[in-house]
């Protein structure tokens, strides 16, 4: 497949996506040959979807969200004994961007072209204690349902429209939203990671200089 | 397609009313019914909650998570060269297969290669691992339906599978075999003309099965026209693998996506069957497996010499970006949305597995049916525990 006919294909479904949603369409990023994200703004994702479909995207890949807030706990490699560091929070936004803490994405495919395109929007930030709320894509897909529900249980935003948002995996009465940032991971805290303590010299290694050098990013 | 919502509000408005006027004309009283968490046909802990009207199901709700393990938070502790550790666990009569999407999604973030005779030997092993999954699922589809004898040739044939697979990686279940760059090891000699010969077997097993199930009276009578799932439906509820595929969706990753595996240097036919029955589903199964040993062959025949490993920094950092990477393992279509901050290991990794769709259309698929029929069609959908929890 050559790159550059792929290209004009990723470039009409960006036309045709903003003929659709106007310039609620926030940002694109194309990788010629390989991929395409779009993010919109948060009023246009139910509308998003939709266009999407009509533009024959019917292959509902996944739902999913992101927290951007980087981990409070680093790596959990942090001695327990210890103070724990301090770490930034400054939030770096991935490719097309973004403004607020979680961000919402899901993927969906075109059989018929061959090709894919990951959509994402903001969640507007809440208040402590509320949970964000963004609209449900199940009208748009049916499958976004068990998705939305996952994603709910694991992120804690709520998707408007949706029908029911039991939690999958959790049960009903647990605390807390496993995949944000600020969710300890308790295995972690009861019991220090082995690698702590544990560092073994890579092959060939030899030295304690380059056990150094390996956290400044040294290669080869 | 746009009007395909309102023709499912209309059917089931319809189905409502038909169970209402059930209710009427027999004084019926619903009753609600438990399967699982142990059953056989779920391969693992599912709970499925049916409401009864007399035989018919007119509700289910499938009830996941007695599995769930939090690979997706684990990822986050983890650097990159120790994940494929835990995504082994995902799907785990086909462990080789998860692998490999994320390790193309980190090699996809590098911007390395393999070598070629590392992708030739990943896709081998990539269809091992399937024709190891799927000869399972023929054998216990036997089960399923009351025949016992399928179930004992797929274990013996299978272990032949497991046999390769140990041979060329030193793990039966898990491997953890793939590297960023290429592959832990190359091939133990002797192993390809061992390949070979297993594959004949394979192929008898496949004849053996088709004749045994495929062609019996009660095993049609019990599957052909159970379970109908439309394609716009099946696209909607974003099934995958042989399920899409048994629906009349000819699609197939492994053909139809630019991807870095050896696919496009072999033939190989996609099978699609029409009917998108319980039958179709295991029908394609079972010529996906045959089809998966006449890939091997080929790949056999023409794989390159040369290294297995690319040129790749010791301490693996990947740079920052976003990368999406599926492949069609055997239970259909699984990807890793991978985030990477320039990091020791990835920020954020999504992994969209297979069965997690496929169950998510059982609510749809169940209504209406009656109770023999869930386990067959339960049976025919075909997911793996570890695949829907994670």
């Amino acid at each position: 497949m050559p790159a550059l006919a792929s290209d004009t294909l990723r470039e009409d479904i960006v036309d045709k996506l903003r003929a659709a949603i106007g310039d609620q369409l926030l940002d694109v990023k194309l990788v010629p040959g390989t991929d395409l994200w779009a993010r919109v703004a948060t009023e246009a994702w139910r509308d998003t979807g939709l266009a999407l479909r009509d533009q024959g995207f019917h292959y509902f890949c996944f739902l999913s969200a992101i927290d951007w807030l980087p981990s409070p706990y680093g790596r959990g490699e942090d001695d327990p004994t210890e103070p724990a560091p301090e770490r930034s929070t400054e939030i770096v936004h991935g490719y097309t961007g973004g403004e607020t803490r979680f961000q919402v994405f899901a993927r969906v495919t075109d059989i018929e072209r061959h090709v894919g395109v990951t959509v994402k929007a903001d969640v507007p930030e809440v208040a402590a204690g509320e949970s964000p709320v963004i609209d449900s894509w199940v009208t748009n897909y049916a499958g976004a349902n068990w998705h939305e529900r996952e994603c709910h249980e694991m992120f804690g935003i709520r998707f408007a429209g949706h029908p029911d948002l039991r939690n999958m995996y959790l049960p009903t009465e647990f605390e807390g939203y496993p995949l944000r940032k600020d969710f300890p991971l308790l295995a972690r805290h009861v019991k220090p990671w082995p690698g702590i303590v544990d560092v073994e010299p890579l092959p060939g290694e030899g030295d304690e200089s380059a056990e150094a050098a390996a956290g400044e990013g040294a290669s080869e | 397609m746009t009007d395909l919502i309102d023709r499912q509000k209309l059917s089931y408005i319809a189905a409502q009313a038909a169970d209402a006027r059930l209710n009427v004309e027999l004084e019926t009283e619903g009753m609600t019914l438990n399967i699982g968490p142990q059953h056989p046909a779920t391969h693992g802990t599912l709970r499925i909650i049916v409401r009864l009207d007399g035989e018919q199901v007119v509700w289910a709700d499938p009830s996941a998570g007695y599995m769930h393990r939090g690979y997706e938070k684990l990822t986050e502790v983890r650097t990159f060269p120790q994940v494929t550790t835990l995504i082994n666990r995902i799907d785990w009569l086909g462990s080789f297969a998860n692998e490999v999407p994320f390790i193309l999604a980190a090699e996809q973030l590098m911007d390395i290669e393999a070598p070629p005779r590392a992708q030739w030997i990943r896709t081998i092993l990539f269809e091992l691992s399937r024709i190891a999954n799927v000869s399972l699922f023929l054998g216990d589809l036997g089960v399923q339906l009351g025949a016992i004898t399928p179930v004992f040739m797929a274990f013996r044939d299978r272990e032949y599978v497991l046999n390769l697979i140990e041979g060329a990686t030193g793990g039966r279940f898990h491997p953890n075999f793939d590297r960023i760059g290429g592959l832990k090891d190359d091939l133990p000699k002797g192993w390809i003309d061992e390949t070979r010969q297993v594959m004949k077997k394979l192929r008898n097993f496949c004849d053996e099965i088709e004749n045994l199930l495929f062609g019996n009276k009660i095993f049609q009578d019990r599957t052909r026209g159970i379970g109908v799932i439309p394609p716009a439906v099946a696209q909607q509820y974003g099934l995958s693998g042989a399920n899409l595929r048994a629906s009349g969706v000819d699609w197939d990753l492994r053909r139809d996506q630019k991807i870095a595996l050896a696919y496009d240097k072999v033939d190989f036919k996609v099978w699609t069957h029409p009917d998108g029955d319980s039958f179709a589903r295991c029908w394609i199964r079972l010529q996906e497996t045959r089809e998966a040993t006449k890939i091997v062959d080929q790949l056999l025949d023409g794989i390159p010499s040369g290294p297995v490993m690319a040129k790749v920094p010791r301490i693996i950092k990947v740079p920052e970006g976003e990368a999406w990477v599926s492949t069609e393992n055997p239970l259909g279509e699984m990807g890793y949305y991978v985030v990477s901050q320039g990091d020791l290991g990835p920020f954020r990794v999504k992994i969209r597995t297979a069965s997690f769709n496929n169950i998510s259309i059982v609510p749809w698929v169940l209504r209406g049916v009656y109770v023999p029929d869930v386990i067959t069609i339960l049976a025919s959908l075909y997911f793996i525990l570890g695949d829907i929890d994670k």
